[in-house]
């Protein structure tokens, strides 16, 4: 599998993820620039965290103008599995890949630290080889997370089993607890904890290994 | 020269986290008869030509960048020619 970390200025994960491809699952995976305008090759799209463009504006606000997006839509649009981490979740709800958005956390500050998740939803191309319900703990790193949408929108991702991951706590004042979200097709995924971060046991956790080992084996299946 | 002034406010649905810490700082400072503060952004936008469609333009950079419809509202006044 030949997977794309996409740079923007102020990227900051984007090693991490390319860590995690390369030794994590031993797959293909270049950096591309946030410049490009084709990922023609492709068969995974990675937006990584940091600060896009300093989240000047509001974070994912200017990224999501940059001349990858296109492309990024794209493929996503073609059903290519698209994954935004934290940065990368704020950049694909200001595309409009994803609903709602992501705004100041409610106390208002910056938070780094394990938090508990559950795995809501693991029917899914990103989280097959979780079991459903499944405890896991994953790093979180972010001033804006808290995740907000309409009511609306809300029983929409229920109805639709969109909701693919939840905080065991209420760590940042997101509606519902939410950590991440699909679309409705399933094939893009949004997350504000960092499962890059959480491969390996020196890390803290691995438990976000079996992320990104859930996209290979789905797409090895596909290709089969 | 044509200058657009935009404001963009959270909704009321939205909790300002920001204008909540501000409105503690005022209390810090002594001024307890603040009750609310809730905060924007100011934008000063400048157009060469005064477009065919002005408002069509503002209304467009203004839902695809300036604001998210989703948490903030926005309005704007065009003052006209400036020198």
């Amino acid at each position: 599998m030949n997977f794309a970390v996409i740079t923007f200025p102020g990227s900051n994960c984007d090693m991490d993820l390319y860590h995690a491809i390369k030794e994590g699952i031993n797959q293909e995976v270049n950096l591309v620039s946030y410049k490009e305008k084709s990922l023609e090759g492709y068969d995974g799209i990675l937006i990584p965290g940091g600060f896009s463009y300093g989240d000047y504006l509001r974070s994912g606000a200017i990224a999501s103008h940059a001349p990858i997006i296109d492309e990024v839509i794209r493929l996503a649009n073609q059903g290519k599995p698209v994954l935004g981490i934290c940065n990368g979740f704020q950049i694909l709800t200001e595309i409009g890949l994803l609903p709602g958005t992501l705004t100041n956390n409610r106390q208002n500050r910056f938070i780094c630290e394990q938090v508990g998740l559950t795995v809501e939803n693991n029917k899914t191309l990103f989280t097959s080889k979780y079991d459903f319900k499944e405890k896991i703990t994953i790093p979180i790193a972010h001033g804006e997370g808290r995740y907000y949408c309409d009511s609306e929108t809300l029983h929409g991702l229920n109805e639709n089993n969109q909701i693919v991951f939840r905080y065991d706590s209420d760590v940042n004042g997101s509606v519902d607890r939410i950590a991440g979200i699909t679309n409705k097709q399933k094939n893009v995924l949004g997350m504000m904890p960092h499962p890059e971060r959480a491969i390996e046991n020196i890390l803290g956790s691995a438990d976000g290994l079996n992320l990104f080992k859930s996209m290979l084996e789905t797409q090895k299946s596909e290709v089969q | 020269m044509i200058l657009v002034k935009v404001y963009v406010m959270l909704k009321d649905s939205v909790v300002d986290v920001q204008g909540e810490a501000i409105k503690d700082a005022t209390h810090t400072m002594s001024y307890e008869n603040v009750s609310e503060v809730r905060m924007g952004k100011y934008f000063e936008i400048k157009f060469d030509n005064n477009s065919n469609d002005l408002e069509k333009d503002v209304d467009e950079i203004c839902d695809g960048l300036l604001a998210n419809p989703n948490i903030e509202s926005y309005r704007y006044e065009i003052v006209g020619d400036i020198q």
